[in-house]
């Protein structure tokens, strides 16, 4: 016993495969990396920038160094938060009805071939038409400035979460159509038991871009909507600072719509992770 | 038969099967698809409470039709199916070649399906699902998800979903084919003592004429091009069988007979 409790450490070090070694090994490099490097790249970069600020004694209103641009994000952050919340309060707006929207005509289209096929080209028509164009004329007909903007948002983010999940419906696995009708199905039992949980992984993938697109939609909408007054967001405040030339500020509320992207981003992929992770390929982790 | 004379409860051999009452009949079935693809011509076929019947031939013979006509998935272009006893909800159920599972659904979830859409609710039925599912060996499963699960406990789960009603007939089109050979001799005697179990009547597609000896009492033939049914044999030996049935001399012999047949349905349908 004690013999071979002597020999186990050595046998364990040789069972080790150095392949299964190597593997970990890098597996653990790219998850550091994952982090680090995105990491590193921005410290350079605001590195390089400041230097090239200070060395070529570059005046503010043509490019600002970091430090000031933080400064701004300071002393205007009850401006700027204000801002952040009205853009963030129409991006949320307009992904919630494009979820709503979105899933509900999916729904539609999949329970009747006509109204599909009656509909299906005029929601492309209106995904493929730039929001810009069609802006102003939301603007002309739709007084209140608030639902003008989600509206546009809305016609922004809608499309993919429409196709994706219309897609997803149509694609629940034949044999499973066959199962359910066997077992007496009724239309409700199919959708709900059967299309649905299908759609999911693909709806999520929708999701994920709707949400960044809706966050463009509340933007490009406010520049196109123009002056806005006291609810005015983050796009409305750049417009405002670049006629003052005011570029640390331009700065600091393009860094806060970026970091609002990310964000969202970030959290609609944990969303899809979470939703995912108990029975869908693209949520398991696999060896390769 | 020599084993007839053997003390038993029941009658066996051919006069005990004509002698069990009608479950459903086909008469005169054809099923054309398209113009011209005659996918099975003039099938007639009795099928009696508590038969086991293999379907076996080649591909293309009308195999998959045949139960899908019987599953009313699709309906004959002339002919007349009849359930000769009364067909409810759960009365029938299928198994597909594929598991086909609900990845997004636990086995237990999976296994309820039929009765969720009877409607029912879970608890209900929950001690009818854990005995479905004792029955295929995977109680201790009931809370995975099929991606956790071999291809073999997979099928089970399958077959445990097709048995929880207690259905009155079981069509099974090729469930064994993608399993290998262990997994597959494995689960032909699980099958029927399940069968037993639950007294059910199944229709099994094969294109194996080693299941279809060792698990039938009924064989029928088909042939191709058209799609057609060339020839019944029966199978007298008694149920329960065993492993010892499957190296017995009657085995080799049933598996001969099966063999001349099948390679005549294959010349027929060159
Ligand atoms: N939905 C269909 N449309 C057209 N032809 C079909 C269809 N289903 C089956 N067939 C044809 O009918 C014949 C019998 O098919 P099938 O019943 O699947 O055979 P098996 O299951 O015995 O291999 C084949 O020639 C096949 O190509
Ligand atoms: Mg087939």
């Amino acid at each position: 016993m004690t013999a071979i409790e002597q020999d186990a450490p050595a046998t364990a070090d040789l069972a080790v495969d150095p392949e299964e070694l190597a593997r970990a090994r890098r597996n653990r490099n790219e998850k550091i990396g994952q982090w680090v490097l995105p990491a590193l790249v921005v410290i350079v970069t605001i590195f390089v920038w400041d230097r090239i600020v200070a060395v070529n004694e570059l005046p503010h209103y043509i490019l600002p160094g970091p430090g000031l641009v933080v400064e701004a994000l300071i002393e205007d952050w009850g401006m700027l938060s204000d801002s952040l919340l009205v853009t963030l309060r129409i991006t949320m707006g307009a992904l919630f009805i494009a979820i709503v929207g979105g899933v509900g005509l999916a729904v539609l289209f999949t329970q009747s071939r006509w109204v599909e096929m009656s509909f299906f080209p005029y929601a492309v028509i209106l995904q493929v038409t730039p929001i810009v164009a069609i802006a102003p004329l939301i603007f002309i007909y739709v007084d209140n400035r608030m639902v003008g903007l989600l509206i546009c948002a809305w016609i922004v983010a809608f499309f993919p979460i429409l196709s994706n999940t219309t897609l997803g419906l149509n694609s629940a696995d034949h044999n499973l159509r066959d199962l359910f009708k066997v077992y007496g199905a009724t239309r409700w039992q199919k959708l709900r038991y059967l299309q649905l949980p299908s759609a999911l992984p693909y709806f999520l993938g929708g999701l994920r871009i709707a949400g960044g697109l809706s966050l463009i939609g509340a933007v490009v909408a406010e520049y196109v909507a123009g002056t806005g007054g006291n609810a005015s967001g983050l796009a409305f405040r750049i417009l405002e600072a670049s006629y003052r030339l005011n570029i640390p500020r331009m700065f600091a509320a393009l860094l806060l719509i970026a970091l609002t992207g990310v964000i969202i981003f970030a959290i609609l992929s944990l969303v899809s992770h979470l939703s995912l992770r108990k029975w869908h390929e693209s949520a398991l982790k696999r060896e390769t | 038969m020599a084993d007839g004379s053997e003390a038993s409860p029941a009658p066996v051999g051919e006069d005990a099967m004509l002698s069990r009452p009608k479950l459903l009949s086909m008469s005169h079935v054809d099923k054309i698809f398209g113009r011209d693809v005659v996918a099975l011509k003039d099938m007639n076929l009795d099928v009696r409470v508590g038969d086991f019947i293999s379907l076996l031939g080649p591909s293309g013979c009308g195999k998959s039709t045949a139960l899908r006509l019987i599953s009313d998935l699709i309906h004959p272009t002339g002919g007349r199916i009849k359930w000769e006893v009364e067909k409810e909800p759960g009365s029938l159920s299928v198994v597909l070649q594929e598991p086909t599972l609900m990845p997004w659904a636990t086995v237990e979830d999976n296994v309820f399906l039929p009765f969720r859409m009877q409607g029912k609710s879970k608890r209900s039925v929950i001690s009818d699902i854990e005995e479905a599912l004792a029955l295929v060996g995977l109680e201790k499963f009931h809370g995975a998800y099929p991606r956790e699960l071999s291809g073999g406990m997979k099928m089970r789960v399958s077959i445990a979903r097709a048995m929880v009603t207690h259905p009155k007939l079981i069509l099974m089109d090729e469930p064994f084919a993608a399993l290998d050979e262990i997994t597959r001799f494995k689960l032909n005697n699980d099958l029927l003592a399940m069968k037993e179990k639950i007294a059910s009547t199944v229709i099994f597609v094969t294109h194996s004429v080693f299941e279809s000896v060792f698990l039938s009492d009924r064989i029928v033939v088909m042939a191709a091009r058209p799609g057609r049914v060339i020839e019944e044999l029966t199978v007298t030996e008694p149920y329960p069988r065993t492993e010892d049935f499957r190296t017995s001399a009657d085995y080799a012999a049933h598996c001969r007979r099966a063999s001349d047949a099948l390679k005549h349905a294959m010349e027929l349908g060159q």
